[in-house]
């Protein structure tokens, strides 16, 4: 198991340094300019753009750039803003905590809900409760954010008047008036992302548990007279996870990565945020950073569901 | 059943152990705000879009207020103004950092940290137009309780002047010779040359002094770096208590203020992000905010969500933001290869003025105004309009500048243009069909409709291009796309909103700042437009020293433009374009300086 992780791991050196290599191209060749939204201002005038540029570094030869951005990485600082001019790290330590508090939870959320339902879905085969659960799922995964989020801002928000639709990143939970409006202030940008993760998780639950109650080990285990619970729970579930685990464990770093469009509609600005707003201010090296982050969790959770894999099933052995 | 399975076990307590940390990460490290429900007057005055009661006749008092709410659609990411690209960190340094002086809605200069505004009368400026002698006021103290004196003045012009600080500022302190501390309260700035834009250095929004102790040690390249730049010190209403880049500031009250009445909230919370329609409903529909900047909207949806809401009104005023269509001088035919746009390449047949005329009477500039901005803009036929001595009122009896198909038509059948069998008009062997370019942007798609269903009455065939934003405004040279390039017949853009000074806004008509492949489309004059009467006219303005005079040279050469169509202007937008909560006084919209000009002011 130990040389096994360890020759992933170093397998995964030469993996990152090619997608590094990769955003790095794709990025220095898109369009756009950091300073565009100087371009109409008659107090800059392009002497004035042309010596920011020299001074953001932008005029370097694309290798010098490169290379400035590796350095830049291995100190951990991930480069720095163009616009506010401090490590792209420092900003990513800013935006954590606002995504894991939602993104992470509705996650968390939705994990906790899909999996029963999608097992009692299966078990109880078109039954009502699945017939419903089935509807329910695909509205969930049919809705996009965008739309589920703006619904629920003028039905909670603006007609009801219940929960504010700006998240305020700067609440400190410190007695339970504080803690209540976090809760009053996290129910809407949680729910539309949990809504959604939770459609797409029970589906994929449902057909996994299908998949395995036909199954001769299953009819075994009724044939030694098992009570349902045991059968369900004991048996078919733990079998029935392999999928489920890998579905959860790659979508791991998409909570890292946030969701752009709900963080960006209530203003929750976590990681998505900021890599739609840098990507549309061109502030190229933020994009680069984040993707590389991103990059490097999904390695690092292919890693870990392989490695669950053995865990769940042992049948499946590396060494 | 649970605690026979020790792998559903485990798995069940690994999500726990995550729910806790998850939780755990999401407090934020920061100081609770204070509550956010200031006591709302009960009986609040019928309150118009117009400006607000004076701000003296409302009595302030420090610290009454609780928070102040102000949201952007676009977050501030840096409060050092001399570093800051948007408007939104121009705003927002704008609570802390003050120039020496604003200019008030009417233009006309208003003294903030200078005791009264030097001006040719009292002497401050001297005849010869070569100096200008600020006199500070006294007393006035840092958020750090240090002194504010006239070396930091001096060293505000050091820092942003310095090649290496890459400031953005940088050209509003040209042409100085010498900026310096006569004594603790007096500063002289010296000029190269005779200068009758006196009021550019050091005042409104660029002209943010800064702290000489925070800063001194960061001038020049290591400019970027200085911590300071996330949290200056100044001498403003309002200090930075946390910042975080793209997200939120807040702002405590600054207790060194100079007038101790002021400022009236306790705390300020400066909130970036979203869109500018969910951001109108935040003032309008909930009162969540009581102020919100840059309500880009179409007009039907924002008086809807103002009257359906009811909790809020819009701030507006027009600026010198001009909204226009270039026409392009030089011919973009692509055929040319290499030689297409540049000067030398006439254009087939927008270089004839009876042809540019007919294009110009084509526009319907009232519908696009009325329909498309509503209380956002007003249709305007200048390119400069600013303080009534400098705007035109010749140019609404022009003919260009009233929609008349049947008279664009004439001209161009006078000029020799005949319609063919399809409808489009030709001449020998040159069709008259245009490429009109644009950003993308709902607004902008839906002028270019109106202006191409125009446009098509007269028998021209209209192709519609619509690039985004960040190529459009692109200016490196390998971006063909860019306005600089002008790979097209007309393009359309409107400039941003900026304080009175009116020389850049000229100085992009005349020959020598033609922008072409030989200087990488680095310079202004992305028309090609190059007329020997124009450059004489405003060689003229540039020598003019006498105020009145000089004024009169700007009506003139913005007549000589709009006559020659050297552009169609459409719409002057409004400066600010915001919304305020129908409770907070003092905002007065102004459309020369930083919407957040005078902040202390502000109250409920």
């Amino acid at each position: 198991m130990r040389t096994y992780i360890l020759r992933r791991v170093l397998t995964a050196i030469p993996t990152l340094f090619i997608i590094s290599i990769v955003i790095f191209t794709i990025l220095a060749a898109a369009p756009g300019d950091p300073l565009s939204q100087l371009a109409l201002n008659p107090e800059v005038p392009p002497e004035v753009r042309e010596n920011l540029r020299r001074a953001l570094g932008l005029d370097d030869p694309w290798h010098i750039r490169y290379i400035k951005w590796v350095w830049s990485m291995a100190k951990g600082e991930f480069g720095y803003s163009f616009s506010s001019h401090i490590p792209v790290v420092e900003l990513v330590k800013q935006r954590l905590p606002n995504t894991l508090a939602v993104v992470g939870i509705a996650y968390l959320i939705a994990a906790l809900f899909a999996l029963p339902i999608g097992v009692l879905s299966a078990v109880r085969q078109y039954s009502f409760f699945d017939q419903a659960a089935t509807t329910f799922a695909f509205i969930g995964v049919c809705a996009p954010t965008f739309f589920t989020g703006l619904l629920f801002i003028l039905i909670f928000s603006v007609k009801l008047q219940w929960f504010p639709f700006i998240y305020d990143t700067t609440l400190k939970i410190e007695d339970f008036d504080s803690l209540l409006k976090q809760i009053k202030q996290s129910i809407m940008p949680i729910s539309v992302l949990a809504l959604f993760q939770m459609g797409q998780l029970t589906r994929f639950t449902r057909a996994s548990v299908l998949e395995n109650l036909p199954m001769d080990y299953v009819r075994t285990a009724w044939a030694k007279g098992l009570p349902e619970r045991a059968v369900v729970f004991r048996h078919v579930f733990p079998n029935s996870l392999i999928p489920v685990v890998t579905l959860i464990a790659l979508s791991i770093p998409n909570i890292f990565a946030g969701a752009i469009i709900t963080e960006q509609i209530f203003r929750v600005n976590g990681i998505g945020e900021l890599l739609i707003t840098s990507t549309l201010n061109n502030d190229t090296p933020v994009v680069m950073g984040l993707t590389f982050i991103y990059s490097v969790l999904v390695v690092l959770f292919n890693l870990v569901a392989d490695i669950i894999y053995g865990f769940l099933d042992p049948r499946i052995a590396y060494e | 059943m649970l605690h026979k399975n020790p792998l559903l076990f485990r798995l069940m307590t690994a999500f726990l152990v995550m729910g806790v940390l998850l939780s755990a990460c999401a407090t934020p490290t920061t100081e609770a705000p204070k509550p956010t429900e200031a006591p709302k007057a009960t009986a609040a005055p019928a309150a118009t879009a117009a400006p607000t009661a004076a701000p003296t006749a409302i009595p302030l008092t420090r610290g009454k207020g609780g928070t102040l709410k102000i949201l952007y659609w676009q977050a501030p990411t840096i409060l050092n103004r001399h570093l800051a690209v948007g408007t939104k960190d121009a705003d927002s340094s704008r609570l802390v950092l003050e120039p020496l002086a604003a200019f008030g809605p009417d233009a006309k200069p208003v003294a903030v940290l200078a005791a009264e505004v030097p001006t040719l009368d009292n002497g401050g400026v001297s005849k010869d137009l070569m100096t200008i002698t600020w006199k500070l006021k006294q007393g006035v103290k840092w958020s750090d309780g240090s002194d504010f004196s006239a070396d930091d003045v001096v060293f505000t012009y050091d820092y942003a002047s310095n090649k290496d600080t890459a400031a953005t500022t940088a050209a509003n302190y040209n042409n100085i010779a010498k900026v310096e501390a006569l004594d603790k309260n007096t500063v002289k700035v010296t000029w190269k040359s005779p200068n009758p834009s006196y009021y550019v250095a050091f005042v409104a929004s660029g002209g943010a002094i800064i702290q000489k102790k925070q800063f001194a040690d960061w001038v020049g390249a290591k400019a970027k770096d200085a911590p300071g730049n996330l949290k200056p010190i100044g001498t403003g209403p309002y200090k930075i208590r946390e910042f975080k880049p793209g997200d939120v500031v807040v702002y405590d009250m600054n207790e060194n203020y100079r007038d101790p009445t002021k400022p009236f909230f306790k705390e300020v919370q400066f909130k970036g992000g979203g869109d500018a329609t969910t951001a109108a409903r935040a003032v309008f529909q909930t009162g969540d905010f009581d102020y919100a900047w840059n309500l880009q909207i179409e007009a039907a949806v924002l008086a809807q969500l103002i009257t359906t809401g009811g909790k809020g009104e819009h701030v507006a005023v027009p600026s010198n933001s001009i909204e226009r269509i270039m026409v392009n001088f030089a011919n973009p035919d692509p055929a040319l290869g290499d030689k297409r746009s540049e000067p030398d390449q006439k254009h087939p047949f927008l270089s004839d003025l009876k042809v540019r005329q007919a294009f110009a009477m084509a526009v319907d500039r009232k519908t696009i105004a009325e329909q498309l901005y509503g209380p956002q803009g007003k249709a305007t036929c200048n390119y400069i309009v600013g303080a009534a001595d400098v705007t035109s009122t010749n140019t609404d009896k022009m003919d260009v500048c009233t929609y008349n198909i049947d008279k664009a038509n004439a001209l161009l059948e006078e000029a020799g243009w005949k319609k063919g069998a399809d409808g489009i008009r030709a001449k020998g062997n040159v069709k008259m069909s245009v490429v009109f370019q644009t950003s993308v942007n709902a607004a902008r798609q839906k002028q270019q409709e109106i202006v191409k269903a125009g446009w098509e009455k007269i028998g021209v065939k209209v192709e519609l291009k619509a690039i985004p934003a960040t190529v459009y405004f692109d200016s490196s040279a390998a971006q063909p796309d860019n306005i600089n390039h002008f790979y097209a017949d007309f393009q359309m853009y409107a400039n941003s909103v900026a304080p009175p000074e009116r020389t850049p806004d000229l100085e992009l008509w005349t020959t020598p700042f033609i922008a072409q492949k030989a200087n990488q489309w680095r310079l202004t004059n992305l028309n090609r437009y190059s007329n020997p009467e124009f450059d004489k006219l405003f060689d003229q303005y540039l020598k003019e020293i006498d105020p009145v005079k000089r004024a009169a040279l700007v009506i003139k050469l913005n007549d000589f433009l709009i006559a020659d169509v050297a552009l169609i202007p459409l719409v002057a937008r409004a400066g600010p374009n915001s919304g305020r909560a129908k409770d907070l006084k003092g905002v007065l919209p102004n459309a020369w300086d930083s919407e957040m000009w005078n902040i202390a002011d502000w109250s409920k």
